[in-house]
């Protein structure tokens, strides 16, 4: 810790100091997933909890997310606070019929008497050179959901914050967490803690242009926002944070401010959560736009191995300088 | 190069940066700035296309010398020598 | 029923000849703005209305010579603005109940291309988009091109008749009334004995191929724009308030060889080197002259300099900018008599001026801001 009360943490770190304060201040509060104990996680994140908590906290689970993760959803409904870990987003596929006819509805079939307080948490993101099967953006296919809150994770501090809250809500919350940013460091405040789930935030005020990412876009767009700004051009950068519900609110705000609006994502760009957000400024604010709404996402193809091609296939800060620049000075 | 074509060359460059004025009615010996109402702004523009196109060099403490057109032209054919 | 007359153009004036109206029934019209040329003995004269309303009736037809006094329109004092309409799609609008001449000017041209916000600001103020040049991607119209247009005062108006030259001296005109008419301007003025910086930039330049040379504007310009990080309150706007602005964005005036002022931006001169500043006046002259600005250039200025140059008077006192608060004056560098430590001596001396608004700042303000600028000027190396 330096002198401001501020601590340099990775994303590991964050999440991992996140599951023990969340385990520490709930005894309901477990871990399970594939290799979360005795291996300490897939990566490394959950390392050394099996020997703090023990196996009753901490619980490897065999290799089949529809059985562990209806699992968690069965002791959620019998009031435990279950946190379980989908290695990655790929592997979710497996589980999505507990996730969309469980999870998500039981609420609603069972007439409001049984809530399904399970929090689920998926490593997802590109740029690790894992090829076509184990680099996936699927944000929108849960965002998708009613039923579902879905949390995206693409700082340290909602690394750091966003499972304690989770933790609280009595409905089924997904969180993304971004593998490739796990070894990223960054200051935090020696007191960071639980955040706020229900609204997006503004990480960079500007009046120029209103950049709106979430997840893997959040550091790229901060990084091009800082360039654009040599060149004269003062962008406002969004995190959406929450990708079900949607905060409106700050954005059509900041769309009210600077009348433009791009749109970036690593997912592929048809369907995409930029997709929905595009359509509701449209709806809205359609008289506050100065220029059509642009977006950026992933290129719809599967996710090269080559590092080269891995990064042409998702948006980077030139990418995004290089729009922004289309938009505000047509060159 | 005579000094009739230095001339020409002359009225050409001024033209480019003055549009609306007739570098042909300068008389030898006017001042060139005054006379055309040229600020300092293109007459620096002015040396900067009399090097390129000439292949000289001005110094700043020669803009002295090249006041009028008799100047000027003198001073082009003694420096391209 | 306003009466719109044949005006006199002097006592010599008997009768004109209407060449042409520039406005149809249906618009709405505002004092000053154009509404009718006239065929004098003394050329064509453009002439304006006095009220506002919208144009009921045009009793004169075109080419038709008239007594002074003579009714030439009738216009409707309704404030109701007419522009409502524009909203309605022609395909909406009958044929008998509305006959095409009768549409309202801004009706838009079909195919044109503007931002859904431009469109709603164009419609709240009465601009006819018809009359925009759009610099958005595809020359879509943008909210700066509407903006631009309002300050330009574009009075609805058909578009040969818009004459650069004169459009910008009626841009002028209007700028500088609003100001004299709205800005309390205080004034102060300083000396500086130049010869350190001078001395400076001819060892600057020594070192500098021809293309590079700097002059001594850029060295005005960048004390100017320290002497602002230091006395921020000179740069902003007035609006409701004083509104300091964090961008140091020095408007330039150019004068045009043609006639009139236009005042490109040289954007974040804070944070430009001497060399930069030059670059950036190369640039922005030329174009400024060739009237191809951006118009992020023309509307984003926080604060004025205007500078006469060598061969000038010594003193300018500027009119400020609205809705600026601040511009500086440098006249022409000129010697003079210079008094120092008890000995007289013969100096390059520069009169600065500052006209400030004194609804925003106090001499005090001025003063600690000029004496900052003099203070950079007598130390070149640290500029």
């Amino acid at each position: 810790m330096d002198n401001n009360g501020t601590l340099k943490i990775t994303y590991r770190e964050a999440i991992k100091q996140a599951i023990r304060e969340a385990m520490k201040k709930d005894e309901k509060v477990f871990l399970m997933g594939e290799d979360v104990g005795r291996y300490g996680g897939a990566f490394a994140v959950s390392k050394g909890l099996l020997q703090e908590f023990g196996p009753e906290r901490i619980m490897d689970v065999p290799l089949s997310e529809s059985g562990f993760v209806g699992a968690g959803i069965g002791a959620a409904l019998n009031g435990m606070r279950p946190i379980v870990e989908v290695m990655t987003v790929n592997f979710s596929l497996l589980a999505m019929d507990q996730i969309v006819n469980n999870a998500a509805t039981l609420l609603h079939m069972s007439g409001g008497q049984l809530n399904v307080p399970v929090v689920i948490r998926m490593g997802c993101g590109i740029g690790r050179q894992l090829a076509a099967q184990h680099s996936h953006s699927w944000e929108p296919l849960y965002a998708h959901i009613p039923g579902l809150k879905v949390l995206s994770a693409g700082t340290h501090e909602d690394a750091r914050g966003m499972l304690l809250t989770a933790l609280q809500d009595p409905d089924p919350v997904i969180i993304f967490e971004y593998t490739f940013l796990l070894n990223k460091e960054a200051e935090l405040p020696a007191n960071a803690g639980a955040v706020d789930i229900t609204k997006a935030k503004v990480l960079r005020k500007g009046k120029d242009i209103s950049i709106i990412t979430y997840g893997a876009g959040v550091y790229k767009a901060l990084d091009a926002a800082a360039d654009l700004n040599s060149i004269g051009i003062d962008a406002e950068v969004i995190d959406l944070r929450v990708l079900r519900p949607l905060d409106e609110t700050t954005i059509f705000n900041s769309v009210k401010k600077t009348h433009r609006a791009l749109l970036v994502e690593e997912a592929w760009s048809s369907v995409n959560v930029s997709s929905e957000a595009s359509a509701r400024i449209m709806e809205n604010i359609f008289y506050e736009l100065d220029a059509p709404v642009q977006r950026l996402g992933g290129v719809e193809v599967p996710i090269p191995y080559p590092k080269h091609l891995e990064n042409a296939s998702i948006p980077q800060p030139a990418d995004i300088i290089t729009k922004v620049k289309k938009m505000l000075q047509h060159d | 190069m005579t000094e009739q074509d230095i001339k020409q060359t002359i009225f050409q460059l001024l033209k480019k940066i003055a549009p609306d004025t007739e570098p042909e009615k300068l008389k030898p010996d006017d001042d060139i700035r005054r006379t055309l109402e040229i600020d300092s702004f293109d007459a620096l523009q002015f040396v900067v296309a009399l090097d390129a196109h000439f292949g000289i060099e001005t110094p700043e403490a020669d803009y002295g010398k090249i006041a009028t057109l008799r100047q000027l032209i003198s001073y082009i054919m003694k420096q391209k020598k | 029923m306003i009466e719109f007359q044949m005006p006199s153009l002097g006592a010599d004036m008997e009768a004109g000849t209407l060449a042409e109206w520039l406005v149809k029934p249906g618009d709405l019209v505002k004092r000053g703005d154009v509404i009718a040329v006239v065929d004098t003995q003394k050329g064509l004269i453009d002439i304006e209305v006095f009220d506002e309303g919208i144009i009921h009736e045009l009793l004169i037809k075109e080419k038709e010579k008239v007594p002074v006094g003579t009714v030439m329109a009738l216009i409707a004092s309704d404030k109701e603005p007419v522009v409502k309409q524009e909203e309605k799609m022609p395909a909406k609008i009958t044929e008998e109940k509305k006959p095409v001449e009768k549409l309202p000017v801004t009706e838009m041209r079909h195919g044109i291309k503007v931002s859904p916000l431009a469109k709603r600001i164009a419609v709240e103020k009465g601009i006819d988009l018809n009359l925009i040049k759009g610099t958005g991607e595809g020359d879509a119209i943008t909210k700066e091109d509407v903006e631009r247009a309002i300050v330009e005062n574009i009075a609805p108006k058909e578009e040969r008749k818009i004459d650069s030259t004169e459009s910008i001296r009626m841009a002028v005109a209007a700028a500088m009334s609003k100001s004299n008419r709205e800005i309390p301007h205080y004034y102060l003025e300083t000396k500086v004995d130049m010869s350190k910086a001078l001395v400076w930039l001819s060892e600057a330049n020594k070192q500098r191929s021809v293309k590079q040379r700097l002059l001594p504007v850029v060295l005005l310009l960048k004390a100017v724009a320290k002497a602002l990080t230091e006395v921020p309150e000179l740069n902003g706007y007035w609006e409701n308030g004083l509104q300091q602005k964090d961008d140091i964005n020095i408007g330039f005036v150019v004068s045009l060889r043609s006639g009139g002022v236009m005042i490109p931006a040289i954007h974040h001169a804070d944070k430009k080197s001497i060399d930069e500043l030059m670059a950036s006046l190369n640039d922005i002259i030329p174009r400024t002259r060739a009237m191809k600005l951006r118009s992020s250039e023309l509307s984003e200025s926080t604060i004025t300099v205007t500078n006469l140059g060598e061969g000038n008077v010594e003193t300018v006192y500027g009119i400020i900018y609205p809705p600026q608060v601040a511009i500086i004056g440098f006249g022409s560098i000129v010697e003079q008599p210079w008094a120092e430590t008890g000995m007289l001596d013969v100096r390059p001396v520069l009169n600065i001026t500052l006209s400030a608004d004194h609804r925003a700042t106090d001499g005090a303000t001025g003063s600690r801001f000029l004496m900052t600028v003099k203070n950079y000027l007598d130390k070149p190396a640290e500029l």
